[in-house]
């Protein structure tokens, strides 16, 4: 459904992204996930037809996103990052602004949105500035929706909504793609990846690696340990300095801990005791997408 | 087109949902026509002036009430000597002085009578017209009450055509009409046009099927009709509280006016498909749009005064011909047979910024 083929592209100076390949498959829930400065919304923006890559081609639905870009513009939902509807606007008005700028209306399509238009309904008629976070992302959502793409596209859609929604919100994409609907979708959450049915790791322009979520987890073959207790800045420090170490990051409360192949977690034990410093607990733990990304990034 | 309609609906929700904007379309015209019509006038109504009678005959006392009747001054005192008017004037309570000399009646007779005039010239503007007035009441005083002992005076007669009032109202109409539409067509399109594009919006606009025309069209349309209403609005408030005439063709007036509204929203667009913010265009609007309007358009200062490379500038202003156009239709009365070069010259101009517009136009984001 989507192929972005040895796409590079430039700022002036700054390298966005270079040779990217991606495949993303019909009825796939596809996810995109790197920090910020990654090239997401960069790759986001070129499959939507809004910038135009420096090298490679992409592959819409099998058209060519620079000459067919009528052909996207018409069969792609598109929800950019910052939230683009009109604040002045009411809910109502919104939805009926997009549909009709789509060609259709928002009674013909409403079956596509209802579930999600059902939590809007009661709002109505406020205006979409005056509404929470959670549910502007609904209704830009629904607006995405109205006029029944092929493929829908989303830039950071849980980015500054708080966890409740954001669940939801993945929730309702569960709920389209039962349906059939290919989804893209971007996000810095590195938690939501098991959301998805098959994700990319992007870093500095660069794909670190493309598979099923407990398919990244799989190729993670190292002792993962977590400390947790109180710690300090100069605990990770020390750690990061340890030869036994490979890679050590604040992991929510706790700090992890990647071992290189060979040693074990006595040695460790042994060197923190050393150096004096309390902690709780080291113990083995089960590796995330988030250990795999560091772990991919340092040894990239 | 059902898309067009929405676009277009949607634009007049913006407009009347945002104070700002209503304030800038509803506001501005009354405010600028009153401040022109009344407050910034180049008329005398009511001067002080003080009167030196050295005479104190029938004639000069006569002369002093011509001169007091008229309208257009105030006795503010009557001085004694000269010191006195020194005084007056340094104290800044009158800024024209009038000195009649001893002896007025006889003098006149033997036609040797000198009326010296002391104007305040600290506002060489005002000092003129004041004693340009003065001047001009005395020699009809002249003429009618001692014009038997004048049989040698020539007797300049001037008609002020088109305006024979002088009523600066008559001037300034249309250039507030010109500002008006300049404003509100140029200004109000470009920070609406870029707005989309700082809230992200045109982002959404541009990955839909909508055409660029569609966009634009629907953007401008609406400042259209409503610049459209506030041309009209100037208009009656015109000719209804400042009695100018319209001598000319209605129709013809409305259309220049549509004309003219066209050449400004083009120019609106030229500006937001160049401008990435709303600060920026607004800026470009007031400074590249509103000053030349208003200084170079010789809606306040004449064309042909200005030194040549300004009027050659004035030339490549649209308000400058409308201004010329809205003149030669509400106060001369001529038609087309006469403003067909200004029209063309409007309609030339529109057609190189729409184009220049259109062709701007990104539909992409870099």
């Amino acid at each position: 459904m989507i192929e972005f083929s040895n796409i590079s592209k430039s700022y002036g100076s700054v390298q966005a992204v270079e040779h990217i390949n991606l495949k993303v498959e019909k009825g796939e829930l596809f996810g995109l996930i790197g920090p910020d400065g990654a090239g997401k919304t960069t790759l986001i923006r070129m499959l939507t037809t809004l910038l135009l890559a420096d090298e490679g081609n992409v592959l819409f639905s099998g058209k060519d996103v620079v000459k067919d870009y009528l052909y996207v513009r018409n069969n792609v939902g598109y929800m950019p990052g910052t939230f683009s509807l009109y604040q002045d606007l009411s809910v109502e008005e919104n939805l009926n602004f997009f549909a009709t700028a789509f060609g259709t209306t928002v009674k013909a399509n409403y079956h596509l949105i209802e579930p999600i238009y059902v939590q809007l309904e009661p709002f109505k008629k406020r205006r979409a500035g005056a509404l929470s976070g959670g549910m502007k992302q609904k209704l830009a959502l629904c607006c995405a929706l109205i006029h029944k793409p092929e493929i829908l596209v989303l830039d950071e859609p849980t980015t500054g909504v708080d966890a409740v929604s954001r669940k939801e919100f993945w929730e309702m994409l569960q709920g389209l793609k039962a349906e059939g609907l290919t989804i893209f979708v971007s996000t810095p959450y590195m938690d939501e990846a098991t959301m998805c049915d098959r994700i990319a790791l992007i870093q500095d322009g660069h794909i670190l690696d493309t598979d099923t979520p407990t398919g990244i987890v799989a190729k993670f073959n190292y002792t993962l340990l977590a400390l947790t207790g109180k710690y300090k800045q100069e605990t990770i420090e020390l750690l990061r300095s340890m030869e036994q170490v490979k890679n050590a990051f604040p992991f929510g409360d706790s700090i992890h801990i990647t071992l290189r192949n060979g040693y074990s977690v006595k040695e460790i034990e042994g060197l923190l005791q050393k150096n004096s410093v309390a902690y709780e607990k080291l113990e083995p733990a089960k590796p995330v997408i988030e250990d795999c990304f560091m772990d991919l990034m340092t040894s990239h | 087109m059902k898309q067009l309609i929405t676009f277009i609906l949607k634009e007049f929700r913006h407009i009347f949902r945002d104070v700002r904007t209503l304030v800038i379309l509803f506001g501005m015209p009354v405010v600028q026509v009153t401040l022109f019509g009344y407050a910034i006038t180049n008329e005398v109504k009511d001067a002080d002036i003080v009167v030196l009678d050295k005479s104190h005959d029938y004639l000069s006392t006569r002369l002093t009430n011509k001169i007091t009747s008229s309208g257009y001054f105030y006795l503010k005192d009557k001085a004694a000597t000269v010191k006195e008017v020194d005084k007056l004037f340094r104290e800044d309570a009158v800024k024209l002085a009038i000195i009649i000399p001893e002896h007025f009646a006889e003098r006149v007779q033997e036609k040797d009578a000198h009326i010296q005039l002391l104007a305040d010239a600290s506002d060489p503007n005002q000092a003129n017209i004041l004693v340009n007035y003065t001047n001009g009441i005395i020699n009809k005083f002249m003429f009618e009450e001692a014009g038997v002992g004048l049989p040698y005076a020539i007797n300049t007669e001037v008609e002020m055509t088109y305006n024979p009032t002088l009523e600066g109202v008559f001037l300034f109409v249309p250039g507030v009409i010109t500002i008006i539409l300049m404003l509100v067509s140029a200004l109000l399109t470009s920070i609406a046009i870029t707005r989309e594009k700082e809230l992200g919006t045109m982002e959404i606009l541009l990955v839909s099927p909508l055409k660029p025309i569609q966009i634009i069209l629907g953007k401008v349309i609406p400042y259209m009709l409503l610049s459209f209403m506030n041309a009209m609005f100037i208009l009656l408030m015109g000719v209804f509280i400042f009695h100018m005439p319209i001598n000319g063709s209605i129709p013809l007036l409305l259309g220049e006016s549509l004309l003219f509204i066209i050449t400004a929203l083009s120019l609106g667009i030229l500006i937001s498909t160049k401008a990435a913010s709303q600060q920026v265009a607004m800026m470009v609007s007031l400074f590249a749009l509103m000053l030349p309007t208003i200084l170079l358009s010789g809606f306040i200062f004449p064309i042909s005064s200005m030194p040549w490379p300004l009027q050659w500038l004035s030339m490549i202003m649209p308000p400058k011909y409308f201004i010329i156009i809205l003149k030669g239709i509400m106060l001369q009365g001529v038609g087309l047979a006469v403003l067909w070069k200004e029209t063309l010259v409007l309609t030339g101009m529109t057609l190189v910024f729409l184009a220049a517009g259109i062709k701007n136009f990104k539909i992409r984001l870099a």
